[in-house]
Order: C-alpha cells, then structure tokens, then sequence
C-alpha cells in the first residue's frame, strides 16, 4: 500500500484524519475573528480554563464534553464580563480566571499518577481515541458554526471591525459578544482532544496569520484561513503517523512552517511591481505581536 | 421648518456626574451645525445620546418626533473619528460601505443587488467609485472620510451625524470634507458635527452649538462668536478679531497682542474678556 493509503487501514487515523481536518478548519474559520478582535490571549486561557474542567470530569467519571462544555461556558461568560470592566486590566483578569481553572486541573491531575499517559494527551493532544462520538460532535459543532458565521457574516464582520459603532447601527453587540464567547468556547471544547490544552491557541491564530498576509479582502481571508485550517490539519496527522508525534504539535508546526512560506511570498511581493493601479500589497498583518505567542 | 432633533432637559452620562446637563435644543431640518467645546465638555456625549449609546439620567430626545430609546433605533447616518478606525483591518471600501446596511440587507452574507446598487451610486456620488476594490489603507485621508461618509449614507436618513471629522486631517483634506458636508446639506440632509477647532471649522459653519456640559449659546458664528460666550465655552479668556467682516478667535490672548501692533489691513476690532 502506499504512503498515502497505507495509514487509512487503521479505524483510528481515519478518525483522526476527519477530525482533525474539521477541527483545522473550524479553527481556521473561527481564528479569523479572533485575531482580529484581538483576542487570542482570551482564546489561549481559555483552553486552559477547559482544561480543569476536562480533568474534573475525568476524576468523576463523567462526560467529558459536559463537564467541559460547562466549565468552558462558564469561562467564557466570566472572560466576558471581566474584559467590561476597567479597573482591572483584562489581560490580568483573564490570566487569573484561566491560570486559576488550570491549577486546578494540575493539581487533581498530580494527586492520581496514573493519569500521565492521559495528562500529555489533554495537554499536546493525541491521535489516538477519537470515537465516533468525538467525530459526531465535531461535525455538528463544525456545522452549527457554518451556519451561524454564514447568517451572522455581515454583523460579525461591522462588530469586529468597528465594536464602537456597529451598535449605532442597530448590531445587537451585546448579544453577538456573549454569542462569540460561546463560539470560541465550544471550538476549543471539541479541538482538545486532537490539537492539546496548550496547542490550541496556534491552530487558531496561524492560519488567519497566513490568510492576511496574501489578501487585504475579508471574505478571501475567511475563505483562506479555513482552508489552510484544514489542510494543516489533515497533513498534519499523516506527518504525526509517520513520525511519531504528537499531533497537536505536528499541525502546529506545519502551520508554523506555511508561515514562514507565506512571509517569504509577501516579503518578495513588496520588491515586485505593482500590477494595476487599483491593487495593492496584502501583508501588514493586523495581529499584536502577543498574538503570535503560543506557549 | 420643523425640528428634526429635540433635546428636552437631558441629563446624560455613564458616571454619577452627567457629561451633559439640562440640555434643551431644536435643530431644524435642513440645518448645518457643528458642536463647539473643549475636550471633555460632551461633545461626543451629545452625539452618543442621540445615537441612543449613552444613557439618558434625565430628560427625553426626539428625532423625527420619535423618542430614541436605544443603540441602532436613531435614525441617522453616524461618521465616527477617523483616529478610531483600524487602518490594518483586512477590508475593502465596498465591503465598509455595505456595512451601513448590514440589519436591513437579508440573512445571506453577500450583499443584495439593490443595496450593490445603492452602494456604487453612492461611491459615484463622493467620487470614489473606482476604489471601491482597494484597501482602505490605500486611500488618501479626503477619499478615507467619504468611504466612512458612503457607510453612513447608506441608511438614507436625513440626517448625518460626525465626530471630529476635520481632527487630525490636512488643511486640503479638511476643506474638502467640508465642502462635501454643505453639498449633502443643500441636497436636504440635517447635519450636526463636532468640532474643538475655533476658526478653521466653527467660523465657517451656518451653525454652532457652544458646549461645555450645558448649552451656553446656539446660533450663527457672528452671534455666538463673543468673548463673553466663547470664554464660558472654554473656560479661559478669548480674544475675537473681527477682520473684514468675519470674526476669527485668538486662543491665545498674547497672539491677540501680536495681531494688533502687526499691519494686518483691513478693518480690525478686538473685544476680550476680562
């Protein structure tokens, strides 16, 4: 059998392969909106944030996604109403909230030893045990997100570009926050098992990353950030097969690696002429440097 | 000419202390007027309640003889300062544009033709129709004011509200803006401005409102350009020249005593507050 085939024999990377592949996406898709609402240090803590209760319900025995899912709303409606406040900086309160939730999950995890093997798995994700469920949730979580980007496109897109006036304009801001706060919250919930606590966060800030730095227009960003999503994500579980890696880690250097490609494009872009006079050069990218910190 | 916009003893603020008190005002329709006041005097306040995104602690405010009672249900076109706009955000002028219609253009993403239509009509209209694929990086500042101006004009309203339009802008740039403004205004569209710049802006409007928490004069530039009122505007002595006919503001009184040992020309006279 080939290099290509030979891996599908096994139940298991085709799980991992199809999830892995809508996880990417799904990221790719949602990353757009969180980098450039600048809120990826809110999409790192609260993987972590997941992270406790993913233990807690492992140590109780229950379901995994219920208790995550939970804890994650949780999170994310506490994220959301620290970030209103102005005495504390957001950053700060984040970090708190999120820290505090994976202390918590460590602290559980150190008092059973047995639970290493698991730990790394949470922590830097794992292609092995993907279930049907795993792969049933993921699929749905990824349509249901389809659907609400396609009707909500033109109010996500005037809050994410102009939070202060889309209200005045009649986009229920308030509404679409907390809705996006749930969005992100149930991304992360069904990526962790594939991409890992820690490695969450790349898998939605790198492809929105490459996307900006080759077109100026939204929607192609859109387009192209979930694209490169997938894409990292289904050759990103063929390299981890082969090369015995963990797959969260895997996808992420991949992505790390188109990176650097699509930097080199748009570097070598900026010394070609200009084609017509209505175009311009894509590529000042409209992240924060911390967006780009991935722990 | 009936009143577009009414303020009826408003109190408005976030804090316990309101930005803006026992403000009563009519602007009629058709009107050109730009809100005049130092930083912190509610300029941006005044334009908010109207926009519904302040809360009102007292009072009530009427557009079109109906109560505004909350963000997006005014009526009116908002341009806001172009120092808050985020020049890096990956979108093209159309896609700003129809941003203006974005709660009243159907459930799909893409726009509809007649809202295209409008859009382009609209981009004609300001002369910027053949940008309308680029970045909005790539415009000069005149050309990135009317993209703003196109978003807001795409709700049709009458009335057309801007903050601080000529702030941070080149001279050029700010008599285009202006003259575009009084262009719409003689097409029909109320428009109410805010502004902190003296004598290259509030001198050449129809209209200022002179602010600082409360009212403190609303009528024609010759009228409220007073020493006595632009001094409770702004706290602080004012010196007015009047120069061939048009009054010009000395902010600074020492420039005042500079302008009038200099042979300027012309009929000069100077009043100031003690």
């Amino acid at each position: 059998m080939s290099t290509f085939t030979d891996p599908l024999s096994y139940e298991f990377m085709r799980h991992a392969l199809v999830a892995a592949t809508l996880v990417g996406g799904l990221c790719g898709m949602i990353g757009v909106y969180v980098v450039l609402r600048r809120m990826s240090y809110i999409g790192h803590g609260m993987s972590h944030a997941v992270f406790g209760g993913a233990v807690v319900g492992y140590v109780l025995g229950w379901n995994f996604y219920l208790v995550a899912g939970g804890w994650g709303f949780i999170s994310a409606l506490l994220i959301n109403q620290v970030t209103r406040r102005r005495q504390i900086g957001a950053d700060a309160a984040i970090g708190i909230i999120t820290t505090a939730s994976f202390a918590f999950g460590v602290a559980l995890i150190s008092r059973g030893k047995h639970f290493t093997r698991n730990f790394d798995a949470a922590l830097f994700g794992n292609l092995l045990g993907i279930s049907n469920q795993d792969l049933l949730l993921i699929a749905a979580t990824c349509v249901v997100m389809a659907v609400v980007v396609f009707f909500l496109y033109k109010q996500l897109l005037f809050i994410t570009f102009d939070p202060e006036v889309a209200p005045t304009y009649g986009v229920p801001s308030q509404w679409i926050d907390v809705a996006f706060a749930l969005i992100l919250a149930a991304t992360i919930i069904v990526s962790i098992k594939i991409m890992g606590v820690t490695l969450i966060a790349a898998s939605l800030v790198i492809p929105p990353v490459i996307a900006r730095l080759l077109t100026n227009s939204f929607a192609k960003i859109l387009a192209l950030s979930t694209l490169f999503g997938a894409l990292t994500g289904f050759a990103g579980i063929y390299i981890s097969y082969y090369q015995n890696v963990a797959s969260g880690a895997t996808i992420v250097l991949l992505a790390a690696a188109l990176f650097v490609v699509a930097m080199a494009i748009s570097v070598i872009r900026q010394y070609l002429p200009v084609a017509s006079a209505t175009q311009e050069r894509p590529g000042r990218i409209a992240v924060l440097p911390q967006d780009l910190d991935v722990h | 000419m009936p009143a577009i916009v009414s303020f009826q003893n408003v109190y408005a603020g976030y804090e316990r202390r309101p930005a803006i008190e026992d403000v009563t005002l009519d602007i009629e329709a058709g009107q050109f007027v730009g809100v005049l006041g130092p930083s912190g005097s509610g300029k941006t306040t005044l334009l908010r309640t109207l926009l519904g995104t302040v809360p009102l602690q007292r009072g009530e405010i009427t557009i079109d003889g109906r109560r505004v009672s909350g963000p997006g249900r005014t009526p009116a076109g908002y341009v806001p300062q172009l120092q808050t706009v985020d020049w890096n955000f990956p979108v093209t002028v159309e896609e700003v544009v129809l941003m203006g219609r974005a709660m009243s253009s159907g459930l799909l993403p893409w726009p509809r033709k007649q809202d295209r239509d409008r859009m382009h009509d609209i981009l004609e209209r300001l002369g910027i129709g053949e940008f309308a694929k680029r970045h909005i990086r790539a415009l000069s500042g005149g050309q990135q004011q009317r993209v703003f101006l196109a978003r807001a004009l795409m709700r049709d309203s009458k009335l057309l509200l801007l903050d601080e339009p000529t702030t941070g802008v080149d001279i050029a740039t700010r008599d285009e803006v202006l003259h575009l403004l009084g262009d719409l205004n003689r097409d029909g569209v109320t428009i109410i401005l805010t502004t902190h710049e003296l004598n290259a802006v509030a001198a050449h409007l129809p209209s200022i409102i002179c602010l600082n928490r409360k009212i403190i004069a609303y009528g024609a530039p010759e009228d409220v350009f007073t020493p006595e009122i632009l001094g409770r505007t702004y706290n602080a002595p004012m010196h007015v020249v009047i120069h061939d006919g048009m009054r010009l503001v000395a902010e600074n009184p020492h420039l005042a005593e500079a302008l009038r040992g200099t042979g300027v020309g012309g009929r000069r006279h100077v009043e100031h507050i003690h």
